[in-house]
């Protein structure tokens, strides 16, 4: 927030624009504008306090009226104002929004909290992919639509699609691999019961803001888990950290694959060998011939395109960076592979690949999980499917399921 | 003919190019300017015998403590961090040799008898193990600050850049010692087969190091570590421990500097050891094309930015300017460094590269 927390509310409202008189800051008459300006939101505060001494909400209202006293604003953007807000904090801001709407001033209000939405919108615009999907009456628009026009599916061809899925898959023995038992993190996702099985892949759906890299981030230890227990192929797992998940066999390939994948200005070589030789130690140092036919190895399998394994990463296109760290991972390999975005921003041959390839490891015996905000790459590639809604698992499905009851789940509430 | 173009390409585009070109252009400057520069000779000194001396030995000799902690700086750089505390620890490591030398402490009056005793309170064994010891814990001091208590390399090393000093001079009980015990003497004054021993030291640890980052993979996870510390957690890699062992290996490699700075001047004292041997340093490994923002690194080459350095500073000496005017001239030379390293000359040269090869191939 673009507020000084250490001057009074006063302060804060008129900064740059305090009442003056000879030559320097007439304060009673800075302290009584401040209180008129306040009184516009029906808020009651002492102007005369730090702003430090309020809540977050407060804090955030005495924003708002800086800024429409500066600009004597017409239109107003709040973006995200109420993701840190609680549920009572969020009812005060809605108030002095609505106030100001009777006042004939615009509100443009950006939030992934679609119950909000509902509260206070009259009109609905919503993004995909930086462009505009459309505007919506929101009295007129069920909930379920806005999800489908956010995932970019029309709700008709939702239900026209009814969903052929390979019957022919054999029964087979469920292994548990991992078995997360109310494991959760607190302030990131509830306690939630997980079981990761081999030769099978678990799809994990939710909309954005729905705790789906927290629970990979959990189960691989990037941040621990503090509630519940994890149970890694029957023994149970005290410290989780990615040190350890990485001797246990647990993988993740991250979401984020520039800041937490790739090591840049390292070679292909190099990254493909650096979490096998992460689980090696210091003192076992994998040769460099010994590097070239791993690396070379896995080029050749995953169809990285790469004049030599000699090449820098961060000269490579995002597909084939995404199969780097893959193939990192594969070199250890692991028991249970989790997949945080693997086919985001990559084009669409690398990604049917690194589908395929999900696939084909699961059927090898490998337990993979499967993250994506693209509910169809999903279905498609999962046997078993997770939805994930406002940090908590709200249900799971198995087999047949089609999109449009996986769309129901994630949106939530009425519909 | 292929091949040598091809070589002569990757020596260009090694780290070593840049301080070898600076390296022979002062040398060069010397061999037009000051032709007895390069004169070696042979003297007989009746105390180490017979070894050779000249203005290269000595650039060799005087440069070994910085090439030293160089060396220590460079691991600490390529993870991303700095050490501003290694002159601090020079200090400490030469003020405890001088403190387990000497029998009487720090005020208490030294008479006559105990000068002319050439004795020791300690085996000399144990005060290079004391010293290394004192050294390596201010590195792990600075090593757990970063790693564990994630404070900014910066700020963390402060602490003891600051306190270092004034530790030194506790040890010392606030005053220079001179120290008598010849045998301490050889290990910035000795010589070996007509070099001076602390060359010697320089190499062993040269190759020890060189043996650590890449005989293990010790290496690889501090250049991963310097590169994208947070990708080489979600890896598996201990980054802690690794930005550990850096500085830990800094600070080692600062109180060798210590041993052999001190045995020089046959004293120690809290306040002026290795003053401003951490603005060396790192101007040392930045010459020897480590970015400060860590990654890639090449121990040899900060070695040779080191010797950059020392050369550059015994030419000034051998003009005859004034030692007081060695800062100013210094600048000069960290300016000339800056140039030549920054984007804007990198493009000229590829540029001035490219120009010569379209003529070439239009010659053809």
């Amino acid at each position: 927030m673009n507020l000084c927390t250490n001057i009074s509310v006063a302060e804060n409202i008129m900064l740059g624009r305090e009442p003056a008189r000879f030559g320097t800051i007439h304060w009673a008459r800075m302290n009584e504008l401040a209180r008129k300006s306040i009184k516009r939101l029906n808020i009651d505060v002492d102007v005369t306090r730090p702003l430090g001494d309020y809540s977050v909400a407060i804090q955030q209202m005495i924003a708002i009226t800086r800024a429409l006293e500066i600009l004597s604003a017409k239109v107003l953007i709040l973006d995200e104002p109420t993701s840190s807000l609680d549920v009572h904090e969020t009812n005060l801001l809605f108030d002095a929004m609505r106030k100001l709407k009777g006042e004939g001033i615009g509100i443009i209000f950006i939030t992934h909290f679609l119950g909000q939405v509902y509260q206070v919108a009259d009109r609905i615009t919503v993004l995909r992919n930086g462009k505009l999907v459309g505007t919506y009456e929101a009295a007129s628009l069920p909930r379920v639509e806005l999800v489908a026009a956010m995932l970019g599916r029309s709700m008709t061809e939702l239900d026209a699609i009814s969903r052929v899925r390979s019957e022919g898959e054999e029964q087979k023995e469920r292994q548990h691999l991992v078995e997360a038992r109310g494991l959760g993190l607190t302030n990131k996702i509830e306690p939630l019961d997980l079981d990761l099985n081999a030769n099978e892949v678990l799809g994990i759906a939710g909309l954005l803001g729905s705790g789906r890299t927290d629970l990979a981030g959990m189960i691989f230890g990037i941040d621990a888990p503090d509630k519940g227990s994890l149970v890694v192929d029957g023994e149970k797992a005290d410290k989780v950290s990615p040190q350890q998940s990485l001797k246990r066999g647990i993988a993740l390939c991250p979401e984020d694959r520039k800041a937490e994948g790739i090591v840049g200005d390292l070679t292909i070589r190099e990254n493909i060998i650096l979490a096998l030789q992460a689980r090696y130690g210091w003192f076992r140092f994998i040769s460099v011939q010994k590097q070239h036919e791993i690396a070379d190895e896995y080029i050749q399998l995953l169809g990285i395109v790469t004049p030599s394994a000699d090449q820098l990463v961060k000269n490579l296109s995002g597909g084939n960076q995404q199969k780097v760290i893959v193939a990192r991972w594969l070199a250890t390999n692991p028991k249970v592979l989790i997949l945080d975005e693997p086919t985001r921003g990559i084009d669409v041959g690398a990604k049917a690949e690194i589908q395929r390839l999900v696939m084909n490891l699961a059927e090898e015996g490998k337990s993979c999980v499967f993250i994506s905000s693209e509910l169809e790459e999903v279905l498609r590639v999962s046997n078993r499917i997770a939805v994930l809604r406002d940090r908590r698992k709200v249900a799971e499905y198995e087999g047949d399921v089609d999109d449009a009851t996986i769309i129901h789940t994630m949106a939530g509430g009425e519909a | 003919m292929k091949n040598l173009t091809e070589f002569l390409r990757k020596f260009r585009e090694s780290q070593l190019f840049w301080p070898l070109v600076a390296w022979a252009l002062i040398l060069m400057f010397n061999a037009i300017v000051e032709p007895g520069f390069f004169q070696l000779g042979i003297i007989d000194d009746p105390i180490y015998g017979k070894h050779l001396y000249g203005n290269l030995i000595d650039v060799f000799k005087n440069g070994a403590p910085l090439m030293l902690v160089a060396i220590g700086m460079t691991m600490v750089i390529a993870t991303g961090g700095v050490d501003l505390s290694v002159g601090a620890v020079i200090a400490i490591s030469a003020a405890m040799g001088a403190v387990l030398i000497n029998p009487a402490l720090g005020n208490e009056l030294i008479t006559n008898d105990i000068l002319t005793r050439n004795a020791t309170n300690t085996p000399l064994p144990i005060i290079i193990l004391a010293d290394l010891a004192a050294g390596t814990l201010c590195g792990l001091w600075n090593g757990l600050l970063v790693s564990r208590a994630r404070i900014q390399p910066m700020v963390a090393t402060l602490i003891l850049m600051v306190a270092g000093r004034g530790i030194a001079q506790l040890i010392t009980n606030g005053q220079i010692m001179t120290i008598y015990y010849t045998p301490y003497f050889w290990f910035g004054n000795g010589y070996i087969l007509g070099l001076p021993v602390s060359i010697y030291i320089v190499g062993l640890i040269l190759v020890l190091a060189w043996f650590l980052v890449r005989k293990t993979s010790i290496g690889l996870f501090i250049e991963s570590v310097g590169i994208n510390s947070k990708a080489s957690f979600y890896s598996g890699i201990d980054e802690k421990n690794v930005k550990l062992l850096a500085y830990a290996f800094c600070g080692f490699c600062a109180a060798i500097a210590g041993l052999i700075l001190s045995s020089y001047v046959h004293s120690a004292d809290g306040n002026n050891n290795g003053l401003n041997y951490e603005l060396d340093a790192i101007l040392a490994v930045v010459m020897g094309g480590t970015l400060m923002t860590g990654g890639r690194f090449s121990l040899v080459a900060s070695a040779l930015g080191a010797l950059v350095i020392w050369t550059f500073t015994v030419t000034i000496y051998t003009l005859g300017v004034p030692a007081n005017a060695l800062l100013a001239a210094k600048a000069v030379l960290v300016m000339l460094v800056i140039f030549l390293y920054s984007d804007y000359s990198r493009r000229l040269m590829s540029r001035i590269s490219e120009r010569r090869g379209s003529s070439q191939r239009a010659a053809n």
